[in-house]
């Protein structure tokens, strides 16, 4: 039984294929623990209560709000970030297609919307308009009115 | 954050000795939804969180000719992406799907939802109507409750301090069974049910008359309800627009909503009547196959 009390908590995780050895507060989020432990700021802080997504994250191939996961719980996991989704080859499409269909302005909810959608095309390549949007309304943008969101994830979409 | 201990038991027995230890001040940790959002608004001081999510028999769903057995901490998707699920179950499938939009399924379960006890939750009433009862563990033993009894208020339970929910589980519904689970939102995703209902019937083999029927109603009162009166209403009449509207008013008239941000007691009371009629016929389509 792992048991914390008052201390930290020892986790081994894999971040964007990195192995990482942590001692986290036990009741630090797992947003937090990415953002000040690690300095992987990619990955914002938008509500604090599962409506926004700006703080998505793919734990274990499933996309996540982080500020609703202790960093705690990740031991054994797979964690991915917006960090991990350029190659050294470059944008990943969605990167690109963000750029090319200026689908941000103000860019704090960007990195979320692009983890959102890549656990999307990840395992549905060619997904239609309906499913896109559907798979996104936990994503909130309060720039853009979404469209130019919709039209690069189908752009990046085979 | 109260700053509070993080414990990841591997057994039931483990948890519920944690759990007991620290009475009020301890929760058990699911999907995080609701807890971590409660434990941040400081709703609860908590000396310790108990993350479920190691003891196999939480995180199991079963489905077979005893029925569906869903273990406390088994998200949503993998409740509505189960095929099996999805073909014999479809009403909980109707529940798991509209909670919170995909981040929120990848954590969230239906153990979360009831335990949560909030009187718009999308999970209880699929539950009710399936006639599904809560496994119980506790530190004097175990026991069953029917979901219908496990809510005593908003945000309150049966379950006392050192207790946890272990599983739920429904008998496999008998031939002619069909239901169908609904809610009223403003929006298409990511909102919080003006109202919600859930019905089941089972009807004999004419697919002609109800044999019998079981309603329940979302956030239209401190916990969800069971509308007994409305769904006896049906036993043994015809499947028309008569009995159905006659069993629709019943509903309505025990829903006990309240005026609030999402809409008024008038409102809510002909949603009620609204989406009862529209689920009596869904889940009688869905019983004829």
């Amino acid at each position: 039984m792992t048991t914390s009390s008052p201390g930290m908590v020892h986790v081994k995780t894999t971040i964007n294929g990195q192995a990482h050895e942590l001692l986290v507060p036990p009741y630090m989020s797992l947003l937090d623990t990415l953002r000040e432990l690690i300095g992987l700021t990619g990955t914002k802080e938008g509500c604090l209560d599962g409506n926004c997504g700006a703080c998505t994250v793919s734990v274990d191939g499933r996309i996540v709000d982080s500020c609703l996961v202790l960093g705690a719980e990740v031991d054994g996991k797979d964690v991915d970030t917006v960090e991990g989704m350029a190659s050294a080859d470059g944008l990943h499409p969605l990167q690109q297609a963000f750029l090319e269909e200026a689908a941000l302005q103000c860019g704090i909810c960007t990195p979320g919307f692009l983890v959102a959608a890549k656990g999307l095309l990840d395992n549905e390549p060619s997904p239609s308009e309906g499913r896109i949007r559907h798979w996104l309304a936990g994503n909130l943008c309060r720039c853009t009115g979404y469209d130019k969101i919709i039209r690069a994830v189908q752009k990046a979409s085979s | 954050m109260h700053p509070f201990a993080y414990v990841a038991p591997g057994t039931v027995d483990e948890a519920v000795a944690v759990l007991d230890k620290h009475g009020d001040r301890a929760r058990p940790l699911a999907g995080g939804t609701d807890l971590l959002v409660k434990a941040r608004a400081n709703a609860w001081e908590l000396d310790a969180v108990v993350d479920i999510k190691n003891i196999p028999e939480l995180m199991t769903l079963t489905v077979g000719n005893d029925g569906l057995t869903i273990g406390a901490g088994v998200p949503c998707y993998q409740v509505y992406e189960n095929e099996e699920v999805a073909s014999d179950y479809p009403c909980i499938v109707d529940g798991t799907a509209i909670i919170g939009g995909i981040q929120i399924q990848s954590r969230a379960g239906l153990g979360g939802n009831l335990c949560n006890a909030a009187p718009s939750a999308d999970g209880i009433c699929p539950l009710i109507v399936h006639s599904a009862v809560a496994h119980i563990a506790g530190p004097g033993g175990s026991r069953d409750v029917a979901v219908e009894d496990f809510c005593t208020g908003p945000s309150q339970t049966v379950l006392k301090n050192g207790e946890l929910l272990v599983s739920i589980s429904m008998p496999r519904p008998p031939a002619n069974f069909g239901a169908a689970y609904t809610r009223f939102i403003p929006r298409n995703e990511m909102d919080i049910a003006v109202a919600g209902v859930g019905v089941s019937v089972i009807l004999d083999s004419s697919g002609q008359n109800f044999v019998s029927a079981r309603i329940a109603l979302a956030s239209v009162g401190p916990t969800p309800i069971l509308a007994s009166a409305a769904g006896n209403s049906l036993a043994g009449k015809p499947v028309n627009d008569d009995t159905i509207a006659a069993a629709a008013a019943l509903a309505s008239d025990a829903s006990t909503p309240i005026t609030d941000m999402r809409g008024t007691i008038a409102q809510r009371k002909q949603l009620i009547n609204v989406l009862t009629g529209r689920m009596i016929n869904q889940a009688v389509e869905r019983a004829r196959g």
